[in-house]
């Protein structure tokens, strides 16, 4: 075992982990950030997407110790109470999600495409999301929700 | 995952003693491909050495007509560098084609080229423009890194430090995925060098190979039209549910032929 | 003035907060105290003797609580999985039932198949243990496809002569075939259904748990529909009474069909609690689903349409095989028969047709419904063999079709295979999807990619489904060994506030926006004051869950049923408050009304009345207002519409590009446009993964070749364009929100407008020979490069 710490949504925490467990784990069932979703093995699905100091990664891809001292950010760091982030009311507002499973991954993910591009185009999302899988929507109003909260993210 | 014991290294020196000392050492870059080979418990290593971290392993430079990339640079900073962008826009086209963004953010040239899967994108680049692999004991000329499937030039614990890319007049890198996994099928990189041209096939054989005959008539003549009548033999290609090696075969003049083409 | 919140608005999700903000709880969300994990070890080969399990080493590893295998099961006489439908074959008899124990005896049937499970502190410690279980197998021949099945190449269950489990027809054979003798031009057609995996991403999982204290079993599971879970589980395999048994399925993650079934991994967990004493969590991992979810479609059919001089279909007959797979699956057999035999008159007017299918046992995964089930399959053969038909006697695809349409005044409509339709528009959704796609443009389209390189075809599509399942009656009937009405329960607070318990499960589907616009429409409620529950049975009094889009049809006719006997004893209530008599109360908009008159009174204030009831009816009437309803189908509902696909191709690679696809579908009545299009998107989308990308692929002895994402391709946002949807009204008659159900539609629809659009573009390449789904770039550039 051994003991890690990182800021997660703003706050620091630290807690005992072995060497095998996986960030996401350690979001899940350590922190009980249950948002973090784990939907495949192979690092192609996108449910688990988070930010680690800024940057989306798959957090079923990653040891808890490779995040020692990082900044992490979650799903549920990101609305400001009941206040929804920009691009979580833009999921809402364009029915951009139906059982919910793959948007958190797809929420992080696109506020990371949002950080870099603040007005992207349907190709540039449609291209973004290829490491977010989604069975329900047929991403059709995912890309608008995507196009819609990036740019309220940055108006 | 069956159990191991994860360990930083602190240095290049260090991350060579650690593997050294474990009783069955392996080396973690981004671990893109280790941690899910893990997760499916097909490796059980007794120590996992990250490297990852080691910044002096990160950072690209571009000096002497070449551009110099540290092993642990992750897919998404070369693609989006504006040194590379410059010198070898075909490289950070490669790059930005690897895996999707969150794979980018953590997946690393060293880790790639180290690796040698057959279906990945970066042996494309180190064959096709000749580049020479850095590591901890010595320099290793592309041509000679990639020696099999999954198997490279690099000793039990030697670690990659940097790969120099000459840069070329120009180059392109064209690739047809897989329609699952999103690897290559077949990428070819082309590049008109001060040797010559050259031309590498990563994801059709059992290791990335240069395209011979391919160089020769583009050698002639620069244009995708060079490329018509080359048949590149199926014998001894990749086969599977998503391509058969006649198929194959076809894709490589396909891809070659446009990135002739996209090399403008 | 409609209301904002009401029948016909496009409502924003009220579920959405807690899902885009990651407070959705999901089954893996939960912990029990106390809680342990469960690994199971699974068979590596697809048909083996099981000659020893030997589980010392195991139990005797760290943190391991226990290990169980098929022996104790069957010593703890735990039964099999039950299937949940029986058709009889041709010559009368019973279909072949063999056993399906929850851990396998004797032999093993499938790669995945359970051997033992082992229950741990950890699930790390449970996986180590799992993998010390010493199985000893007698490798036996496998069989990979029904091609093997047929041939015998082994026996997958030894009561199963030939490995066939039925073999059944619908309509005369004798008479289809002297009317195909006398057809002007006769069309045949091979195809293949491809098998797929139903992939929702948030994978199965099972929590068992027991309370000592009151003997309770309570399962937490991902599932469609818990209370059939319960009965299956309770009254079939375990032999709990309802009431000491308890069903969850909370947040669930998308299911498209494979979550309906009963599974092996929730009775284990569920049995194992109580025999240790600790809550059991079972969570699969994305690599177990891919050989333990029931997979769907695997049918292999040659189909011939008969039609006269002048294009009018005169018979058509089919003959399908379909793969069961290794054992049968909770609604497996109902698949490739009633649910798909009956649908093959489509939208026309053919007046005669035969069905023959054969079903099969391999040691594959289970097959069952997914998306669609049997419909998809059924529209495939008749929307590709009426495409091949224009094609062969040269008539434009779209005339072809409206020259066979059931005409619009031709309802109640029986077709030739038992099904009466009950209302549509088949010509108008046709010249709906037409102008979408800009159909008279296409020439000029294809003329375009043609100078470019590449080749362009369009493919339509006009499908119908039966949905909103079951008249129980007509199903028992058929076969099946359950009712499928649904219920509903309204509880009307005293403060006027509603909470309404429905039997369906929303996994995706937004029951909780649309039942509640439902309730704000009639009650004159905000819908902010409304709640729908769904998803335990200890909660709801009874339901047959989601699946066939049967949720507002049959559910949310028993939500209608309801709120009438709500609204009857309101009135009744608002008549005593106003002193008239309820004959004469009207209610709208939230107020009870005396024609003619100014007296009034809020459905609050009755709400109140009801429940501090001082000044009240008790001669007449009971306290509260709450009121509960089942629904039984009058008949099935006829969704129905045209899909139109446009794709290009490039055939140097052989790579298809969905250009276009638009889609004009009849649903009835629409509560939520805005969750309807979604539904349909996603369908389409499913649809366009069979027709472009996905397909499960066994090899010849049983492996599975594509067990991950890195060989099973699934749609993602850069293979689909937009899709343009837009719908026609044609009321359901017989039920009463007029509904017909959406959740299907583009699944069934958009395989055979993708591949007709594709086999179009390659015909104009000279390529008359179909392909098969999915159609890959290999598979596209080999047929180019055939000839």
């Amino acid at each position: 075992m051994a003991s890690v710490s990182m800021t997660i949504n703003g706050k620091q925490v630290s807690g005992e982990v072995e060497g095998r467990t996986l960030l996401v784990e350690f979001l899940r069932e350590h922190q009980r950030l249950t948002g973090t979703h784990v939907g495949c093995d192979t690092t192609q699905c996108g449910a688990c997407t988070i930010h680690m100091n800024g940057e989306a990664v798959k957090s079923c891809t990653m040891l808890a110790a490779q995040a020692d001292g990082a900044e992490v950010s979650t799903i549920e760091g990101l609305a400001n109470g009941d206040e929804l982030h920009p691009m979580q009311e833009a999921f809402r507002e364009h029915h951009g999600l139906q059982c919910g499973f793959c948007t958190p991954g797809m929420i992080m993910s696109a506020t990371a495409l949002a950080k870099r591009n603040p007005s992207p185009s349907e190709a540039d999302v449609r291209h973004w999301l290829e490491g977010n899988l989604c069975r329900c929507t047929g991403y059709h109003n995912i890309v608008k929700a995507v196009m819609a909260g990036a740019r309220a993210m940055n108006a | 995952m069956y159990e191991f014991n994860y360990q930083k290294a602190g240095s290049v020196a260090d991350a060579a003693a650690k593997v050294a000392g474990a009783d069955d050492g392996t080396l973690m870059a981004g671990g893109m491909t280790l941690i899910p080979t893990l997760k499916q418990r097909l490796a059980m290593p007794s120590d996992v050495v990250d490297i990852g971290q080691l910044t002096d392993l990160q950072g690209i430079s571009v000096a002497d007509s070449k551009v110099s990339i540290g092993s642990m640079t992750t897919h998404d900073t070369v693609a989006n560098s504006a040194d590379v962008k410059g010198a070898i826009p075909a490289l950070a086209v490669l790059a930005s084609g690897i895996g999707d963004p969150m794979v980018r953010n953590r997946g690393t040239m060293g880790g790639s080229v180290a690796n040698n899967d057959p279906a990945a994108d970066y042996p494309g680049a180190v064959l096709g423009l000749g580049a020479t692999v850095v590591t901890d004991k010595r320099e290793i000329a592309g041509d000679d890194f990639f020696t099999g499937m999954f198997e490279t030039a690099l000793d039990e614990g030697e670690i990659i430090t940097r790969i120099d890319f000459p840069v070329p007049t120009k180059a392109a890198y064209t690739k047809f995925p897989n329609p699952a996994s999103r690897y290559a099928i077949v990428g070819v990189f082309v590049a008109q060098t001060a040797d010559g041209v050259r031309v590498a096939v990563t994801g059709a054989g059992g290791t990335a190979f240069r395209a011979t005959e391919m160089e020769a008539a583009l050698n002639a003549n620069f244009s995708p039209s060079a490329l018509d009548g080359i048949a590149v033999p199926a014998d001894g290609l990749n086969k599977d549910i998503h391509a058969s090696a006649e198929y194959r075969a076809h894709l490589i003049g396909v891809m070659a032929k446009r990135a002739v083409a996209a090399c403008g | 003035m409609p209301r904002d919140d009401g029948i016909g608005a496009a409502v924003r999700r009220k579920e959405d907060f807690r899902f885009v903000t990651g407070q959705g709880s999901y089954t893996d969300d939960l912990n029990r105290p106390g809680q342990t994990y469960a690994a199971f070890v699974r068979s590596p080969h697809a048909h083996a003797t099981l000659n020893s399990v030997g589980t010392a080493a195991a139990a005797g590893m760290d943190g391991v609580v226990a290990v169980f295998t098929g022996q104790d099961l069957a010593d703890a006489e735990v039964n099999g999985l039950p299937c949940g439908w029986q058709v009889h074959s041709k010559d009368g008899e019973p279909m072949v039932e063999p056993a399906h124990p929850a851990l396998a005896q004797g032999k093993v049937r499938h790669v995945g198949d359970a051997v033992a499970v082992v229950i741990a502190e950890t699930p790390g410690q449970a996986q180590a243990a799992a993998e010390a279980v010493e199985v000893d197998y007698g490798v036996l021949p496998g069989i990979g496809n029904m091609t093997a099945a047929k041939a015998g190449k082994a026996q997958v269950h030894e009561e199963a002569a030939n490995n066939q489990c039925y073999d059944w027809e619908l309509g005369d054979e004798a008479e289809i075939d002297a009317a195909m003798a006398k057809a002007a031009h006769v069309v045949e057609l091979p195809l293949v259904n491809n098998r797929l995996i139903a992939n929702p991403i948030e994978p199965r999982v099972a929590i068992g748990d027991y309370d000592t204290a009151t003997g309770e079993h309570t399962l937490y599971t991902t599932s469609q529909n818990p209370h059939v879970i319960r009965l299956l589980m309770g009254a079939f395999v375990l032999g709990l009474p309802e009431h000491k048994l308890r069903v969850v399925a909370p947040d669930v993650g998308g299911g498209f069909g494979t979550k309906i079934f009963h599974y092996a991994e929730e009775a284990i967990v569920t049995w194992a609690a109580a025999k240790v004493r600790r809550p059991i969590k079972w969570t699969s991992d994305r690599s177990e689903a891919f050989m333990t979810d029931a997979h769907g479609r695997d049918h292999e059919t040659v189909a011939k349409l008969g039609l006269d001089a002048d294009g009018k279909f005169l018979a058509l007959k089919v003959q399908t095989d379909a793969n069961m797979g290794a054992y049968l699956s909770t609604f497996a057999p109902a698949v490739p028969t009633y649910l798909y035999a009956t649908l093959l008159a489509g939208q026309y007017t053919t007046p005669l047709v035969y069905a023959n299918v054969r079903a099969w046992f391999t040691n594959t995964v289970p097959v069952d419904a997914y998306r669609g089930a049997g419909r998809p399959e059924a529209t495939y053969v008749i929307e590709r063999i009426v495409e091949e038909a224009a094609r062969q006697i040269g008539m434009d695809p779209a005339d072809l079709r409206a020259k066979n349409f059931v005409a619009p005044d031709a309802f109640p409509y029986q077709t030739p295979v038992a099904l009466e339709y009950d209302s549509g528009n088949y010509a108008g959704t046709l010249e709906m999807a037409k102008t979408a796609i800009d159909y008279a443009g296409f020439p000029a389209r294809q003329a375009a990619s043609k100078a470019a390189g590449k080749l362009r075809g369009i493919g339509f599509s006009a499908y119908i489904e039966a949905c909103g399942i079951a008249p129980s009656a007509v199903v028992g009937s058929l076969g099946a060994r359950a009712g499928l009405y649904e219920v509903a329960n309204v509880r009307v607070h005293p403060t006027g506030s509603v909470t309404m318990h429905t039997g369906t499960h929303s996994h995706g589907q937004g029951h909780e926006t649309t039942f509640a616009q439902v309730i704000a429409e009639r009650l004159g409620v905000p819908i902010e004051n409304v709640d729908v529950v769904h998803g335990d049975t200890n909660n709801i009094p009874f339901g047959m869950g989601t699946y066939g889009s049967r949720s507002l049809a049959v559910g949310g006719s028993a939500l209608a049923k309801a709120l009438d006997k709500v609204e009857a004893k309101a009135k009744k209530i608002a008549a005593h408050l106003m002193e008239a008599s309820d004959t004469d109360v009207e209610f709208k908009d939230g107020q009870f009304t005396i024609a003619g008159t100014d007296k009034s009174v809020a459905f609050g204030d009755v709400a109140l009345t009801a429940y501090v009831p001082h000044n009240f009816p008790h001669d007449e009437l009971e306290p509260g207002l709450e009121e509960q309803a089942f629904y039984d189908p009058a008949n099935f509902t006829f969704p129905a519409g045209c899909h139109i696909a446009e794709v290009e191709i490039d055939p140097d690679t052989g790579t298809v590009t969905l250009a276009n696809f638009v889609a004009a579908d009849d649903f009835g009545n629409i509560v939520n446009p805005m969750i309807v299009e979604g539904q349909v998107h996603g369908g389409i989308a499913q649809g366009v993964g069979q027709a472009l990308l996905e397909g499960c692929v066994y090899d010849e002895d049983g492996q599975l070749v594509t067990g991950s994402y890195m060989d099973y391709a699934m749609p993602r946002a850069d293979n689909l364009p937009n899709f343009t949807v837009d719908t026609q009204v044609t009321p359901c008659p017989h039920n009463p929100l007029g509904v017909k159900g959406c959740g299907e539609a583009g699944a069934i629809a958009a395989p055979a407008a993708v591949m007709n659009a594709v086999t179009g573009a390659m015909r104009a390449a000279g390529v008359t020979k179909p392909i098969d789904m999915p159609a890959t770039p290999s598979k596209v550039w080999a047929a180019l490069n055939a000839s």
